[in-house]
């Protein structure tokens, strides 16, 4: 029973019933019901299609339970040995975001790439060092100076201000 | 490189030096070191943003700038994502705002701990107007009329405008009120859509901007009962106003500028210097015409004066709303 | 022939050598803004409006038409390339494209999405010069309640398309539309659905940000989690050889080619629907039309035609109800409308008899953009394929930059770059279980419009819920939907049946 209930699918399932309670509960905020002249409320919308995403991830989870295990299940879910490195790039790619706003872009990206490539990837130094350089420049070109779209500078600020100065 | 910006900031501390000296605070003081944020307060393609977009070429046109003026809308939840962005960028001088009347609105309707009285107002560029339309089909011409339909539909009368607690909804209110009539409020997206759907018959009347329906009267689909305004508009000469038929209604459409919280005087002089020089240009002039706005600007203490009073008024629309009598 | 001639002059003016050289800076321009993930036409206008006030307005015309079909084709780009479809247009492009890609057919995929849009653009600038006065008014008879309909005939279109499991189909085309109602609600003005009061929600979440996290994040892990089972991507190459017989096979889906231009073509037209509904409509229905409609999904070169023809097709539709009636259909419609405002000319019913030239002149000013942009198109398909041979880990990290950077771009907020990551994990977990993710994608793309559309039809007809079948229009739209919604499920009861009977 518990290797039923511990399989990916039925967790995942289970996951999804309670996301679509919560969204349910939240949409509640605003009327669900019918108001006869005016139609459906402003939360109407929302609570019953979170009610029919929770019928359906419960009858997926009734339906994974009632299978019980069958073979393909004792399949690992993740690729064996491959959980590390996919977390490690997610982990990373947080880092990355949550330093944009603090040390700009043009910091935390090529920083990002330089662990890819460098120690992730296992590129040699010429790739891993010319690619690094070259994305913030070209990204500088494409957004900034082609499309007037400026990227997170945080403290790195006052560095682009004689650019500033120069292209615009 | 280095030469030439040691070169660059010895020449502009003296022109400064210079500048300072010579007069006691202009715009001159301050000037932008990066290109500045123009929030727009709505989605893209709306008639705010098309006013910032023409304001931004416009000041790159004449020169009026020496950083670019870059729009970034921030349309969500009528605006409450735009202010919550000035709000958090206190004292940052990069950064402007183009408001229509969701600023005060929004934070009347929606808790967003937003106080528009922190922001700095920079000036008031336009106001906009408002007619009450229908479609010709419907055989009215007058306001005796309109008022005799609306009342024998029996509050089936479709009136359609923009959403709910937006200006077009408060123009309804200020007509119900007024008239003692009742309409079906059906809440659509922009004024065009609006516009549109009342051209082909999906709804009976509208409460939109001159610019949005003009073509459309042009094209003899739909026809403009009565204005909004004090005077007549010099774009529809033989257009009556309420006020004209004896009921004092009138309701603008404000197209200001604001800052936000903490910015220096000198920085704000600069703006409403920018602004004042733009609003002289010929192309804003022309097109102002064009699309019967009224140009009167307004800066500083006076705008928040302005600000204020709108809010109130603002409130008290709400408030008969949401409390049908 | 009045029209011919002015479209005559129209050519002319387009064909100046300073003008072609604004096409081919627009067209190139435009596909990389395109091809990137997170921006699209309406990056590009948005950007070169201004400057078009500065250069005469024929030759700003020409641009801005170059830098649309530039964009419009380099949409597909990176659907076919790396799986991320760069605008809502471009979703069903990646149904079969990426799988063309990833079987090493990158080159003849690319082909024939340039060689569809162009058949595409070519046959709806036709219908545009023939029908363009007559159906101005046909746009006008689409109110709420039509909307609605026609937004559910699009849904049941691609009913068919979630794989074999119902439940998890259907728990997706939830999650989607329970999504695109977060922000505020139009219809009340109230604020829905912003989790732990983030002012980022209020904006909603965009197709974009949903977009970019499943299918780019989210298949960077994936294949990051496959690379040990295959450790390259399936390298292509283009030679001459293959470009002729790659014309060849797109030749011989006319029949696709021409029904999706046609189809896209009326579907743009409608202002609330457009190129996104387009072109998912032409894919269920060339898919329901094949012989064998299994291969579908599973890299058939018709799965990539019909949503190309269909999307650019609506692309030049949706131009005609924003020159016609002044409706914008999308947001680039909106700028370019703005943009004609800011030049003096009122969009509208006037405008064809009052400023032909500057009509006809906009249509052979596309007619000229889409002829550069084809070739254009052909000839950087080297370039863009060669970028799928650089080894795995440099175009991994190369994506999921774009991915940052392109999630950012569009609104300039962190909150999206967030969203994108979060997506990205869970949209990873979900297909790990079997979750189809095109379902859900696709009711946050067609959500808002269906869900304001039938509130404002109730709330028109005082709350009376007949006035879906009673409008002849919607009643049909209706009609046509339920039919769609049943085929599938009659051809799984004849096949169960057979097998039953056989058995």
């Amino acid at each position: 029973m518990l290797k039923t209930l511990t399989k990916p699918d039925t967790l995942i399932a289970a996951a999804l019933m309670a996301f679509a309670a919560y969204l349910m509960w939240h949409a509640t905020a605003l009327p669900i019901g019918w108001d006869g002249a005016r139609g459906p409320g402003g939360g109407a919308f929302p609570f019953w299609l979170s009610a029919i995403m929770f019928l359906a991830a419960a009858g997926i989870f009734m339906r994974s339970l009632l299978a019980g295990v069958r073979p393909e299940d004792l399949k690992p879910f993740f690729e064996p040995g491959m959980l590390g490195p996919v977390l490690a790039v997610t982990l990373a790619l947080g880092l990355t975001i949550f330093l944009m706003p603090i040390i700009g872009a043009y910091l935390a990206i090529p920083l990002f790439m330089f662990w890819y490539l460098r120690f992730y990837g296992r590129n040699g130094w010429p790739v891993t060092l010319s690619l690094t350089l070259i994305t913030p420049v070209a990204l500088f070109f494409f957004f900034e100076v082609a499309l007037l779209i400026l990227l997170p500078k945080g403290i790195t600020e006052p560095l682009f201000f004689p650019l500033y100065a120069m292209f615009f | 490189m280095t030469i030439t910006l040691a070169r660059r900031t010895v020449f502009g501390l003296a022109a400064a030096a210079a500048l300072t000296t010579a007069m006691p605070a202009s715009a001159a003081d301050w000037q932008p070191n990066r290109p500045v944020e123009m929030v727009i307060m709505a989605g893209q393609g709306g008639g705010a943003d098309r006013l910032a977009r023409l304001f931004q070429s416009i000041i790159q046109q004449e020169g009026l700038a020496r950083m670019p003026f870059m729009p970034v809308n921030k349309g969500g939840g009528s605006g409450a994502e735009a202010l919550r962005y000035v709000k958090d960028n206190a004292a940052n001088p990069h950064i402007i705002m183009a408001t229509l009347n969701s600023y005060f609105t929004t934070p009347l309707q929606t808790d967003i701990g937003v106080d528009i009285e922190e922001f700095t107002p920079i000036a008031r560029m336009a106001v906009d107007t408002f007619a009450l339309w229908v479609n010709v089909d419907s055989g009215i011409e007058t306001l005796d009329q309109y008022i005799e339909a609306v009342k024998a539909a029996d509050g089936a009368w479709r009136m359609g405008g923009t959403g709910s607690g937006q200006e077009d909804s408060l123009v309804t209110a200020l007509l119900e009120r007024e008239f003692g009539i009742r309409h079906t409020y059906v809440p659509m997206g922009g004024g065009g859509e609006v516009a549109t759907q009342l051209a082909g018959g999906h709804i009976d009347a509208t409460v939109n901007n001159p610019s949005e329906a003009m073509s459309f009267w042009q094209a003899g689909r739909v026809r403009p009962i009565a204005l909004l305004t004090g005077e007549r508009l010099e774009s529809m000469p033989d257009v009556q106003t309420f006020a004209e038929l004896g009921y004092p209604l009138e309701y603008y459409m404000q197209r200001s500028f604001v800052a936000p919280a903490g910015i220096t005087e000198a920085q704000q002089a600069y703006y409403i210097d920018l602004l004042e020089a733009l609003s002289q240009t010929e192309a804003w002039q022309s097109y102002a015409t064009e699309q019967a706005l009224l140009t009167d600007f307004l800066s500083g203490d006076a705008l928040q004066a302005y600000f204020l009073q709108e809010r109130d008024l603002h409130r008290d629309l709400l408030a008969s709303i949401e409390q049908p009598s | 022939m009045e029209i011919l001639s002015l479209l005559g002059q129209g050519f002319a003016t387009s064909l100046m050598p300073l003008n072609i050289g604004i096409v081919i800076v627009g067209v190139t321009l435009g596909l990389f803004i395109g091809a990137m993930p997170g921006l699209g036409s309406v990056n590009g206008v948005a950007i070169v409006l201004p400057l078009t006030f500065i250069v005469p307005p024929a030759s700003a015309i020409i641009f801005l038409a170059a830098l649309y079909y530039g964009a419009m084709y380099g949409g597909a780009i990176s659907s076919i390339l790396l799986g991320i479809p760069g605008s809502s247009t471009a979703v069903a492009t990646t149904f079969d494209g990426r799988p063309m890609a990833q079987q090493g057919k990158a080159g003849l995929a690319l082909i024939a999405a340039a060689g569809a849009s162009f058949v595409g653009g070519t046959i709806s600038v036709i219908l545009f010069t023939i029908f363009a006065a007559p159906l101005a008014d046909f746009a006008l008879k689409f109110g709420p309640a039509e909307n609605f309909a026609l937004v559910l005939l699009a849904f049941t279109t691609f009913v068919g398309l979630g794989g074999d499991d119902a439940l998890k189909t259907i728990a997706m085309i939830c999650l989607g539309l329970v999504l695109s109602t977060v922000g505020l609600d139009l219809i009340t003005g109230q604020p829905r659905l912003v989790f732990f009061d983030m002012p980022g929600f209020y904006a909603g979440i965009s197709f974009l940000v949903l977009a970019i996290g499943v299918y780019g994040i989210g298949e960077v892990l994936w294949t990051l989690e496959r690379s040990r089972i295959a450790p390259t991507v399936t390298a292509a190459k283009v030679t001459y050889a293959e470009l002729r017989s790659a014309i060849v096979t797109l030749a011989r889906t006319w029949k696709t080619m021409t029904f999706g231009s046609v189809m896209g073509f009326f579907v743009g037209m409608l202002p609330a629907a457009g190129a996104t509904p387009a072109s998912l409509m032409a894919y269920g229905i060339a898919k329901s039309t094949s012989k064998n409609p299994e291969t579908f999904g599973k890299g058939n070169i018709e799965g990539v035609v019909a949503p190309e023809t269909a999307n650019n097709a609506a692309s030049t539709g949706s131009l005609l109800p924003m020159l016609s009636l002044g409706i914008p259909g999308s947001p680039t419609t909106a700028l370019l409308l703005g943009g004609m405002v800011m030049w003096g000319l009122m969009p509208g019913p006037m405008l064809f008899s009052e400023q032909p030239d500057f009509v006809w002149g906009l249509i052979s000013s596309l007619y000229t953009a889409n002829l550069a942009a084809v070739l254009i198109n052909l000839a950087l398909i080297p370039l863009f394929v060669w970028a799928l041979r650089m080894p795995f880990s440099v175009l991994c990290t190369m994506v999921l930059v774009l991915c940052i950077v392109g999630g950012f771009a569009p609104d300039q907020r962190m909150h999206d770059v967030w969203l994108i990551l979060i997506f990205g994990i869970a949209g990873y977990l979900l297909r790990k279980a079997d979750y189809p993710m095109a379902p859900l994608v696709l009711a946050l793309v067609l959500g808002p419009v269906m869900e304001q559309s039938f509130r404002q039809a109730l709330i028109a007809a005082q709350g009376d819920v007949t006035t879906f079948v009673t409008r002849p229009l919607s009643g049909m739209f209706i009609a046509l939907a339920c039919v769609f919604f049943l085929l599938p499920l009659a051809a799984k009861l004849r096949k169960h049946r057979h097998a039953v009977q056989s058995g």
